[in-house]
C-alpha cells in the first residue's frame, strides 16, 4: 500500500528557498505570490494493506526521521 | 588520553581531526559508522564532512547509523563528545545538543576565517583558555542555528552557548554574523557541558604554517 506525506517548515522559521522562489516568480511576471514555502513529499510504498496501519508506520518513520520537529510538521496525505 | 573519530560514509575531515588529535599527543583511533562498540576513548569526535550526501537533512541519516546508539550511550553517562560542522549537525539530529542548523540565511555556501567568542570556559573543553576571541575556519552550507523561543530561554538560562560569531575585537552584531544563526550561535553544549557541537573547525588551525593556531586549545 502507498502512503503519501508531506513535510512543511512551520510557520515561524525562515525559508530562504521559498523566498527566493517567490522573488523569482515575481520577476518571471507572478506578481499576486504573496508567499511561498518550499517543503518535501514522501511516497512510501509500505508491505501493510492495513490501511490504518500502514498510516500509523508512515507517522512513525515522519516523527523519527523524514521529519525534524523543531522546524517542521508533516501532513500524511492520502493512502491507496 | 585516547580518542576515537567517527567516519562515516562521506565524512571529509576525518583524518584532519586524526592528525590534530595525534600531534596534541592523543591516542587516537579510527571508528567505522557501522561499528557497534566504542573503544574505550576519554573524547568522541564526530568530524565534519557531507555524511550521507546530506540528503534528507544534514546529519539525519548519520545520527541513526549503529555507532550512535553506542555514541549517544557515552554522552549520556558523561563522557566527552565534541561534533565540528557536519559532526554538529550529527548532534543535533541526534538530539544530544538542542536546536537544528538550517540552511545559511544568503543560499551561499561560506568558506571563510571567522572570529568567535568564547563566553563559558567553565567546562572540560575550554577550561585552559587564556582568551576570549579566538580565529577558526568556517565551511558549511547549513550553519544556520536555530530554535524555539522555549528553548532558547532554556539553553540561556543554563550557560549552554559555547561560542559566538563576533568581530575581531569581540563583537557581536548582525552584521558580523555570517549565516543567520539566533544571537549569532556558533557552538553550543548540552546541558551537563559534555557533549559540544559547533560549526567552526578547531582541526584547520593548529599549525601557524597553515592558518593559525587558535584550534591547538582544543587538544
Amino acid at each position: 500500500m502507498k502512503v503519501s506525506a508531506v513535510i512543511t517548515l512551520k510557520k515561524d522559521v525562515l525559508d530562504p528557498q521559498g523566498k527566493v522562489i517567490h522573488e523569482t516568480l515575481g520577476g518571471m511576471g507572478f506578481n499576486s505570490v504573496n508567499e511561498v514555502r518550499q517543503g518535501k513529499y514522501f511516497e512510501i510504498d509500505v508491505k501493510e494493506n492495513d490501511p490504518k496501519k500502514a498510516k500509523d508506520l508512515v507517522e512513525e518513520m515522519c516523527k523519527r526521521l523524514l521529519a525534524n520537529l523543531v522546524i517542521e510538521n508533516y501532513k500524511i496525505i492520502e493512502t491507496k | 588520553m585516547k580518542s576515537s573519530v567517527i567516519t562515516f560514509p562521506g565524512s571529509n575531515c576525518d583524518r584532519d581531526m586524526d592528525v590534530a588529535l595525534t600531534k596534541f599527543g592523543f591516542k587516537n583511533k579510527m571508528v567505522w559508522h557501522n561499528d557497534q562498540e566504542l573503544p574505550k576513548s576519554d573524547l568522541i569526535v564526530l568530524p565534519g564532512g557531507f555524511s550521507y550526501g546530506d540528503y534528507l537533512r544534514c546529519g539525519s541519516m548519520a545520527s541513526k547509523s549503529k555507532i550512535m546508539h553506542s555514541v549517544i550511550n557515552f554522552a549520556k553517562s558523561g563522557g566527552l563528545v565534541m561534533g565540528i560542522c557536519n559532526g554538529f549537525q550529527i548532534l543535533v539530529e541526534s538530539g544530544l545538543v538542542p536546536g537544528v542548523l538550517l540552511r545559511n540565511k544568503y543560499l551561499q555556501f561560506i568558506c571563510k576565517n571567522v572570529h568567535v567568542k568564547v563566553d563559558n570556559i567553565d567546562n572540560t573543553f575550554f577550561k585552559n583558555l587564556d582568551k576570549k576571541v579566538l580565529e577558526f575556519h568556517i565551511a558549511h552550507n547549513e550553519g544556520n542555528y536555530f530554535c524555539t523561543n522555549d528553548q532558547l530561554k532554556e539553553i540561556e538560562d543554563n550557560n549552554q552557548i559555547a561560542i559566538y560569531y563576533c568581530d575581531q575585537n569581540g563583537n557581536t552584531n548582525d552584521q558580523i554574523n555570517p549565516n543567520g544563526s539566533i544571537k549569532n550561535i556558533a557552538g553550543i553544549f548540552n546541558k551537563e557541558k559534555n557533549v559540544l557541537g559547533m560549526m567552526p573547525h578547531p582541526e584547520r588551525m593548529i599549525d601557524q604554517s597553515l592558518s593559525g593556531e587558535d584550534g591547538s586549545i582544543f587538544f
